[in-house]
């Protein structure tokens, strides 16, 4: 099945590269644009039919190694 | 030393993409010790008395700085090193490492300026009273290069607390007279923390490189006391 992983900088960690993109836009007219946050998306293709089996390895995947929960958050998707 | 006695083994960690490996091994070897490259496939460190893992651009940089190379094979005898109180020197992507697999506290993020910084900076010593740190003073400032893009050192608020309140900073980034001021932080560290080492004091990080000045014809000798002080405590 597939699996998608999304990572981002926790909400209370400055993110400068999404702050230089909001700048970017808004130089180019997209004021309405307040906040931007760049994060990581990572497709999985995982075997296995149990999907609360199946979340809860990709989730112990993620503490272990896919995101690093000092700085980042994670968010698991199963399709 | 004494003549004849051995000289004490340094073990040097070589990543796919380490670059700084080279220059680790000639400053182990010009500061007395015997460097010995270990690569990461290892499951031991050859029998080394301390380990530096180096810098460079492990496995690219993919996924974060660090991440992958702190799950190789040899990262398992690193960590049963440090943990038998055993000396460990992690130099910028090796800091790094020592992060990611949780033997240092907090987590690098991306510089402030979102650049690639490779320049010398100044920093203030905060300890010197530990083996690795023997040949230092508290106070003296040093002039070492920095060459990193995630230098930015962060952790939650209780972290930094903890810290500071432990006195576990070893190195800040300081104006050239030692004061601490925002325009000499040159990634936006909190706290301006450039190197750490634990509370046992045996595992130390940095992001400034004193593998590259160990000769004066370099640039100078700045990074010499670490050197030795890390191949002595082998």
């Amino acid at each position: 099945m597939q699996v998608e992983v999304r990572v981002k900088l926790k909400q209370q960690v400055l993110d400068p590269q999404g702050e230089a993109i909001r700048r970017v836009l808004a130089g180019l007219g997209y004021s309405e644009v307040e906040q931007v946050r760049v994060g990581k998306l990572m497709l999985l293709e995982v075997a296995g039919g149990d999907r609360e089996a199946v979340r809860a390895r990709v989730e112990e995947a993620c503490r272990e190694v896919l995101a690093n929960t000092v700085i980042e958050e994670f968010e698991v998707r199963l399709q | 030393m004494k003549a004849g006695r051995r000289r004490p083994r340094v073990a040097v960690v070589i990543f796919p993409g380490s670059n700084c490996d080279r220059d680790t091994l000639a400053a182990v070897e010009a500061t007395g010790g015997e460097a010995v490259p270990v690569w990461h496939q290892s499951r031991d460190l050859a029998g080394c008395g301390s380990v530096i893992l180096p810098g460079g651009f492990s496995y690219g940089d993919y996924l974060r700085a660090g991440a992958m190379a702190a799950h190789s094979p040899v990262m398992a005898a690193v960590r049963r090193h440090a943990e038998a109180g055993r000396p460990v020197l992690g130099i910028c992507n090796g800091f790094q490492m020592l992060l990611e697999i949780g033997l240092l506290p907090g987590a690098m993020l991306m510089n402030r300026t979102l650049r690639f910084i490779c320049r010398d900076v100044h920093l203030r010593v905060e300890r010197d009273d530990v083996p690795l740190l023997t040949y230092l003073r508290r106070g003296q400032v040093l002039r070492l290069p920095i060459a990193h893009k995630e230098g930015n050192w962060f952790a939650p608020p209780e972290v930094v607390r903890e810290v500071e309140s432990e006195g576990t900073v070893v190195l800040r980034y300081c104006t050239p007279g030692g004061g601490l001021d925002d325009g000499a932080n040159p990634n936006g560290a909190l706290n301006a923390i450039a190197g750490l080492v634990n509370s046992a004091g045996n595992v130390l990080g940095l992001m400034p490189h004193p593998e590259r000045r160990v000769r004066g014809i370099v640039g100078g000798e700045d990074g010499t006391p670490l050197i030795r002080g890390l191949v002595e405590a082998a």
